[in-house]
């Protein structure tokens, strides 16, 4: 089942300060794929996710050793670009972050950034990340109301428009349905099911259920480190580390 | 019939399962119409082909387990989802021994035929009546799997007797035929063999049925008197 690779890990060290958060971690994220991150509180995987758009940036006393190769180059070398980065490399938090402007600024307000479109095309654009997110239908007649004032599904939703309007190649979803209820966190879920025809994705959940629907590969981590990885089947049915299997089986001794 | 899941995939997922159930259930339905129709025919090739086919049967059990195990590990499926992947877990089960059967059927047809002349005994009219009731009872059970039909799941719960009472015939008839001339014993033997492998796809057949009712009422109703006590059959 392995394809192309869109982000290549190799060897993947990060520090919060002195604290090593992430040691030695290497995989692939394959591309068109949904690659899920599971283990316990602290392991690494929100951590991880950080890595791969440079958020950690943000953050004095943080920083990344080691490669990620995306389009051919490591995007931890200081000459990338990162606002172009996180773009393509988009990111979805657990909390909804609306912007506190219109559900259609919440969408145009990234793609200015980058585009110089006319007013017609930035209505279809923010009409296409709307559908691409599943909330066309619930806010087409709404586009100048606050994007607050929408509940915490479509909000979520929101947030997944805007990252796909700008055309990523990546998206990175950091426990996307944690603070949803279930039939939000099944509409976020059969989303994911269609956006991998067009987008890489990797989410990190707490959910291991939520893993093994909506996942092809799944990697499960512990203390920083990559325990084991591979097609979610495998995983869930069959998992090469006893560490694995007593995570997945809810034995953590 | 219950609603669609919110995740498309979920629903397709069991469809592909039913539907595979539903393919096998045909193959063992075949096999065992063409066996019986060897003992008639003594036609060893055909015989030949029905035993060899059970491998095809052989291959769906694992397929289709191997299915099922992956739908419980993604979905935990939970309430009548559940008590449907465990009863088809349970049919499948009961398929393939059907299938086994079957291929009994076909083994002894090959055997009749080596015998030769078996005087007055007629192996397919001793087990005619029986086999045709059995093929009746598994085509409704496999046809109230399908639609969920409990109703009928019951009848033919209660018809298994009339299946077990024809099988008791043939007992009786082989017994004396056995009595009367010591040269039929072997052909005689052949037939009970066929007729107690008919009288066990019969049993199949009332299983399946017993999992439509779990299926349906969440009762799981094995081993105890459930369908005189309750329902139509309660009166």
């Amino acid at each position: 089942m392995t394809g192309k690779a869109t982000l290549e890990i190799n060897n993947l060290n990060f520090f919060y300060g002195n604290f090593q958060g992430l040691k030695n971690v290497s995989l692939n994220i394959y591309e068109k794929k949904v690659t899920a991150f599971i283990g316990p509180s602290g392991c690494g995987k929100s951590t991880l996710l950080r890595t791969l758009n440079r958020m950690y940036d943000l953050y004095p006393g943080q920083r990344a050793e080691g490669k990620i190769v995306y389009n051919g180059r490591n995007i931890l070398e200081p000459g990338q670009d990162v606002n172009v980065l996180r773009a393509k490399v988009g990111m979805v938090f657990q909390k909804p972050t609306p912007f506190p402007m219109s559900v259609y600024d919440n969408i145009a307000f990234g793609v200015r950034l980058y585009e110089n479109l006319s007013r017609g095309e930035m209505d279809e654009r923010v009409e296409w990340a709307l559908k691409k997110a599943a909330l066309w239908g619930e806010v087409k007649d709404k586009l100048q109301k606050s994007g607050l004032s929408l509940s915490g599904g479509q909000q979520q939703r929101l947030c997944i428009a805007r990252s796909v309007a700008v055309k990523p190649d990546v998206l990175l979803l950091d426990e996307p349905t944690s603070a949803l209820d279930p039939i939000s966190t099944a509409k976020i879920e059969e989303l994911i099911a269609e956006l991998k025809e067009d987008y890489t994705i990797t989410i990190v959940t707490h959910n291991m259920q939520q893993a093994a629907r909506c996942s092809d590969y799944t990697a499960y981590m512990y203390l920083g480190e990559l325990v084991e990885f591979g097609e979610t089947d495998q995983i869930f049915m069959n998992p090469g580390k006893k560490e694995t299997q007593d995570y997945i089986t809810g034995r953590f001794g | 019939m219950p609603g669609d899941h919110s995740s498309k995939q979920y629903d397709q997922d069991l469809e592909a399962i039913r539907s595979k159930v539903l393919l096998m259930g045909g193959l063992v339905e075949s096999q065992f119409k063409d066996a019986v129709e060897c003992v008639l025919t003594g036609d060893v090739a055909r015989a030949e082909e029905v035993i060899k086919s059970d491998e095809n049967v052989n291959r769906l059990e694992v397929t289709l387990d191997d299915t099922c195990s992956h739908l419980i590990v993604k979905r935990q499926p939970a309430a009548n989802d559940l008590r449907t992947v465990m009863a088809t877990l349970k049919v499948i089960t009961d398929l393939e021994r059907i299938g086994d059967e079957a291929t009994k059927i076909a083994r002894t047809a090959k055997s009749l035929k080596e015998r030769g002349a078996l005087g007055s005994l007629n192996p397919y009219e001793s087990i005619r009546v029986m086999a045709a009731s059995a093929a009746d009872s598994l085509h409704d059970a496999l046809d109230a799997f399908a639609r969920l039909d409990h109703k009928q799941a019951s009848r033919i719960i209660t018809g298994d007797e009339a299946i077990d009472h024809e099988f008791r015939s043939v007992l009786r008839n082989m017994i004396t035929f056995m009595m009367e001339d010591p040269r039929t014993i072997s052909a005689a033997l052949d037939t009970l063999w066929a007729a107690k492998a008919i009288e066990r796809i019969g049993d199949h057949a009332k299983n399946i049925a017993e999992y439509v009712i779990y299926v349906v009422e969440g009762k799981d109703i094995r081993h105890t008197d459930y369908v005189y006590t309750h329902g139509e059959q309660a009166k």
